[in-house]
């Protein structure tokens, strides 16, 4: 009994600042600023939540972002899968050397290549658009390297059959590798669903007009213009907050498991 | 040639999409990285100027903050996070599986958030006024208030507590999954010999552990190399007097404020050796490691 006790407070605390959060959007402005601070509320509103999508494009910020981080996320499972697939059980001239390049770079902080990816978008006029945001983050590799794992444990007598009665090489990848990957592919979708939906310093980097901007960098532009006006700073940060929140409840397995087969770098 | 593209074109053809992306997108800026680094590069483009910049930033004073900085933020915080996870991921273990199903749960939601919007919060919680959550909870105790993100000294201590004091969940859970898996033999052996229960955790547990250990160390201490979000939200940037500023923050202003595009690509290059530094003697430690 002890030791629940001490990780539901362990909990709690970890949790409190995201219910700190929501507290504060549904407070009244007068009692944000209150000392001391009132940890149970005394009286609910959502007149910040009305403020804010009256005054602030969070609506379009949003849809930006569900675009984004969507068309990468479609994109990875299709593209890391058929690599894995090639990578886990085809030989191929190369094959070593390629993958060799893919998971040197896994250690490499992302921060490394801002400068010249912003030179390499300048040059193709890629600059301040979606698709300037949408292809750096197909180069990412952590899929790959995780459908490779996934991709070796199965086992390859449904190929062969496959092929013997003259399946096609396409045919063999879309009706036998893709059904059988689909748990790995649902812990792909979510943790690239998850990073891309809080990427930050790539878009804030690519794009210059504000209503091309993925919420988080819609976010930080108004922690610059409300910065005392925490009742509706919280506001944007909750409604950010809420589909990531919704996700991780209806698909929560997938995330712990994620973690299990590709470590903590989702 | 013809022959093995023949043989070999499907295999090509699944590789390719991710490949070329990647070769654009990742490897060619690595290496073009190091080159800038290597250029005085502005607004405009440079010329060659060899290890000049380097120079620069080891004579730059801020640029030695950020580096101490990072350097101070990644060990308290990495030691902080794999000890917080290590101790909750043993206070799990020998509960139900359904309790541990949950708490693991528990603990990963607050990691579901952004780095953006966990220093809004943050940044309001370490305020400088009254009404802000950490003085009015010193408060309680007669302490303080402190004046947090607005003072020289305690800045980075904020920054650095608001890391800490969330409890890593992804480290809990990769510690969860390997507890779940150590041999039994070893602990009924320590009970024949009347071992009590820390007596196990400390002797059996604990070094079983090491290669979790490692890696939640190695990943954990790159990932904090790259901290921005906290300093950039929380501290507007850098805090007063540059006291929080870190290496990512300052390769960000450099760049895309004051268009120093060589220099930031020098920092850059410190940033990759640090991370790279850390995964080599991860991997050293590894192979030099006793399996079980």
């Amino acid at each position: 009994m002890p030791v629940h006790v001490l990780l539901i407070v362990a909990g709690v605390l970890s949790l409190f600042p995201l219910y700190w959060l929501f507290l504060t959007s549904l407070s009244p402005t007068q009692y944000v600023v209150r000392v001391p601070p009132e940890v149970v509320p005394r009286e609910l509103t959502v007149s910040n939540y009305q403020r804010l999508f009256e005054t602030t494009p969070i609506v379009r910020w949003l849809v930006n972002t569900i675009v984004i981080a969507g068309v990468i996320t479609v994109f990875h499972l299709l593209f890391d899968s058929m690599a894995g697939y090639a990578f886990a059980k085809r030989r191929f001239p190369g094959k070593d050397v390629m993958f060799w390049l893919v998971v040197s770079t896994l250690t490499v902080p992302a921060q490394v290549t801002l400068i010249p990816v912003f030179f390499i978008l300048r040059t193709l006029g890629l600059l301040d658009t979606y698709p300037g945001v949408i292809l750096p983050g197909l180069a990412d590799v952590f899929g790959v390297f995780l459908m490779k794992q996934f991709i070796q444990t199965l086992p390859s007598e449904y190929e062969h059959a496959a092929r013997v009665d003259g399946a096609s090489e396409w045919q063999v990848y879309r009706h036998i590798i893709v059904p059988l990957s689909r748990p790995a592919l649902a812990v792909l979708a979510i943790f690239t669903f998850q990073r891309y939906w809080n990427a930050f310093i790539f878009p804030l980097v690519i794009l210059r007009d504000p209503a091309k901007y993925p919420v988080q960098v819609g976010l930080a532009t108004l922690q610059g213009e409300f910065n005392t006006d925490y009742g509706m700073l919280m506001t944007g940060a909750a409604v950010a907050a809420l589909p990531l929140i919704a996700v991780f409840f209806a698909f929560q397995r997938y995330f712990i498991e994620g973690i299990r087969i590709g470590g903590v770098k989702g | 040639m013809t022959a093995a593209l023949r043989r070999h074109g499907w295999s090509y053809l699944f590789v390719l999409p991710t490949f070329s992306l990647f070769v654009v997108f990742t490897l060619l800026p690595v290496a073009q990285g190091l080159v800038l680094s290597l250029q005085d590069a502005r607004v405009t483009g440079g010329s060659f100027i060899g290890l000049a910049n380097f120079g620069t930033l080891a004579d730059d004073p801020v640029f030695r903050q950020a580096l101490g900085n990072t350097v101070l933020y990644a060990t308290v915080v990495v030691a902080a996070q794999v000890t917080l996870a290590l101790i909750v991921a043993s206070l799990i273990q020998p509960l139900g599986t359904k309790s541990r199903v949950f708490y693991r749960a528990l603990f990963y939601l607050p990691l579901v958030n952004s780095a953006i919007l966990v220093a809004i919060v943050w940044r309001w919680i370490f305020n400088p006024n009254p009404f802000g959550l950490a003085n009015a909870t010193l408060g309680v105790f007669g302490v303080g208030p402190f004046l947090w993100i607005g003072s020289s000294d305690q800045a980075l201590l904020a920054v650095i507590l608001s890391a800490v004091l969330t409890i890593p969940g992804g480290g809990v859970v990769l510690y969860s999954a390997a507890m779940g898996s150590l041999p039994r033999e070893l602990y009924e052996a320590a009970d024949l010999e009347g071992a009590g229960p820390f007596a196990k955790w400390r002797h059996i547990t604990v070094p079983l552990l090491r290669p979790t250990t490692l890696y939640l160390v190695v990943v954990y201490t790159i990932l904090a190399f790259q901290v921005f979000e906290r300093v950039y939200i929380m501290t507007n940037g850098g805090g007063p007097n540059n006291a929080t500023i870190t290496i990512v923050q300052l390769i960000y202003s450099t760049a895309f404020q004051f268009g120093r595009y060589g220099l930031a690509s020098a920092m850059a290059v410190v940033l990759f050796l640090m991370a790279m530094v850390v995964a080599v003697v991860q991997f050293r430690s590894l192979r030099t490691d006793v399996e079980y």
